[in-house]
């Protein structure tokens, strides 16, 4: 299989072996387009529906989409559609903020979020599409001593498998963010911090445009405003998706959504162990750079970041109670700007320019849900809770191998769907439940 | 912010409330085998619709109460009896501060 960013490619645009080479980006490409005003060759095209494909995916967000690239870039799988009921990375992959990380509770855990990180790292030179990855450090507060307790267990585990993460003092944290409240007259004192340089922000919207790209240059359909409405199950075995547009075919389909990730399995009769919660976030306006790390706090359940644009981008925990409503609240700005005044007293006059929700598949564990179900055919790829976007390379490149190879691969061996069955959870709420 | 109706209290703000649960019926621990208790421990119905579920007006009249939500507009229509009464048949004396004299494993205070 050719790899995506091969120079010696054929460069006529013409499809060669189910592979079509974009036009590749460069800064000489900028130069000309911004001097001559020319449009840019569209990123992804519109395909009519085929009446079967080798693989469906349902959700074009980063997993799905993830997904078909590396079915096609690693395994030749290329007859491939994925549908989106609205536009691609509409859904959780355009309403997360964007943190990357991998310092996880659990072992499992740590490895899976790692290789995600590793390939976050190379995600722009490989798709030729700049995800702007800027891994500037990632703070995870401790207030109390159960919370430093937590943070040198998940510090040992991280070093363990090979993780740069270590528990730092308030003098330190003080050095690397020196607008922080560290005094030990805060509401909440802060006692240490888990450190892990790796960790950081990403622009969320280019990593969805880059798989889309991918995933298109190999052959891959992207179908989006394309809604499925049921899943054809017979005998046990899937054998087609019946969607606003027409019915397809298939062996295989793959449940890549989040929010709506109940309403798809339900289709199949697949039932999970989920509850969806709308999770909110806020954005200032912006301002000049002055915080370098992620921020994140469990004990005042906030996070905050600074965007390249120098936005400060806030999040929370996910709302009180399960809902699939994406309206914002007034409780959630209050209680976040209270928090974060804790934390940075000399953010008070920072003015939120605007808020959001998404919506957060919970599980009962903090994990996500992969792999095969009862249902032949039918594969899962939900459950992503508040952490799915830091995880989507990983995601789509561990479902192709499943698909492709019919194996579950060992790095998501225990997040499968019969662990609620035989009571065999993760438990990585430790390092999720509001961390992200 | 959600309205709930309290039975007890009429309606009242959701951030009184602390929320529960999606209403399920619990198996007799003594005739369930390991799966089915773990369904119903785990496995939920999730809908995008209407949906009954259990919320705790703790700062409130202290009542686990049943509501009727949306799930996508958040709209409720009914609230009703304690979830207790649905759930266990036989406690709903105690749940309604009835006969607890009867019940021997109950302390009376």
């Amino acid at each position: 299989m050719r790899p995506f960013n091969n120079r010696n490619g054929s460069s006529n645009g013409h499809r060669k072996n189910g592979y079509r080479k974009p036009t590749r980006y460069s800064a000489f490409d900028l130069i000309r387009h911004g001097l001559s005003g020319s449009d840019w060759p569209r990123a992804w095209r519109k395909h009519d529906l085929r009446p079967s494909y080798d693989v469906v995916v349902v959700g074009g967000g980063v997993h799905g989409l993830a997904t078909a690239y590396y079915l096609a870039r690693e395994h030749g799988i290329t007859n491939v559609a994925v549908l989106e009921k609205g536009y691609i990375g509409s859904g959780g992959s355009g309403r997360n903020t964007a943190i990357i990380r991998s310092n996880y509770l659990t072992p499992e855990g740590v490895r899976f979020y790692d290789r995600s990180v590793k390939l976050y790292e190379t995600l722009s030179a490989d798709l030729n599409f700049n995800a702007m990855f800027a891994q500037r450090g990632h703070l995870t507060l401790a207030h109390t001593d159960g919370g430093l307790r937590t943070m040198h267990w998940r510090a040992e585990v991280n070093k363990l498998e090979g993780i740069n993460s270590e528990v730092i003092e308030p003098d330190e944290i003080k050095r690397l963010v020196p607008f922080m409240d560290t005094s030990e007259d805060a509401r909440y004192p802060i006692l240490g911090a888990l450190y892990h340089p790796p960790g950081g922000i990403i622009r969320h919207d280019a990593v969805v445009w880059g798989y889309a790209r991918g995933a298109d240059a190999y052959g891959a359909h992207i179908h989006q405003n394309t809604e499925v409405q049921d899943i054809d199950v017979v005998d046990g075995r899937v054998r087609g998706v019946k969607t606003n547009r027409g019915d397809i075919a298939t062996r295989v389909v793959v449940n890549c959504t989040a929010g709506w990730s109940t309403l798809i399995s339900d289709m199949a009769g697949v039932r999970m162990p989920i509850s969806t919660f709308p999770l909110q976030a806020a954005v200032t306006e912006p301002v000049k750079p002055f915080l370098d790390p992620v921020i994140v706090s469990g004990t005042l359940h906030v996070y905050v970041s600074q965007t390249d644009r120098g936005e400060l981008v806030f999040g929370a925990s996910v709302d009180p109670f399960a809902s699939y409503s994406m309206r914002g609240s007034l409780e959630f700005t209050e209680g976040l700007a209270g928090h974060v005044l804790e934390l940075m007293p000399s953010l008070a006059k920072m003015r939120v320019l605007r808020q959001w929700a998404g919506l957060c598949d919970m599980t009962p564990d903090f994990a996500p849900i992969m792999g095969v179900t009862p249902v032949a055919g039918f594969l899962l790829d939900v459950g992503w809770g508040t952490y799915g976007f830091k995880a989507g390379p990983v995601s789509g490149e561990t479902m192709a191998e499943l698909i492709a190879t019919g194996k579950t691969p060992k790095l998501i061996e225990t997040f499968g769907l019969d662990r609620f069955e035989k009571g065999d959870l993760v438990g990585e709420k430790g390092a999720a439940a509001v961390g992200h | 912010m959600i309205l709930l109706p309290c039975p007890y209290c009429g309606p009242r703000n959701a951030s009184e409330f602390r929320y529960v649960g999606e209403l399920s019926e619990r198996p007799d621990p003594n005739a369930t085998g390991a799966g089915e208790w773990r369904a119903f421990l785990y496995m939920r119905d999730n809908p995008a619709g209407w949906t009954t579920e259990t919320w705790f007006h703790r700062a409130g009249c202290r009542q686990h109460l049943v509501v009727e939500r949306h799930t996508v507009t958040n709209e409720t229509r009914a609230s009703g009896l304690p979830a207790a009464q649905l759930l266990y048949g036989k406690q709903e004396e105690r749940a309604t501060g009835g006969n607890v004299a009867n019940d021997s494993g109950g302390a009376i205070y």
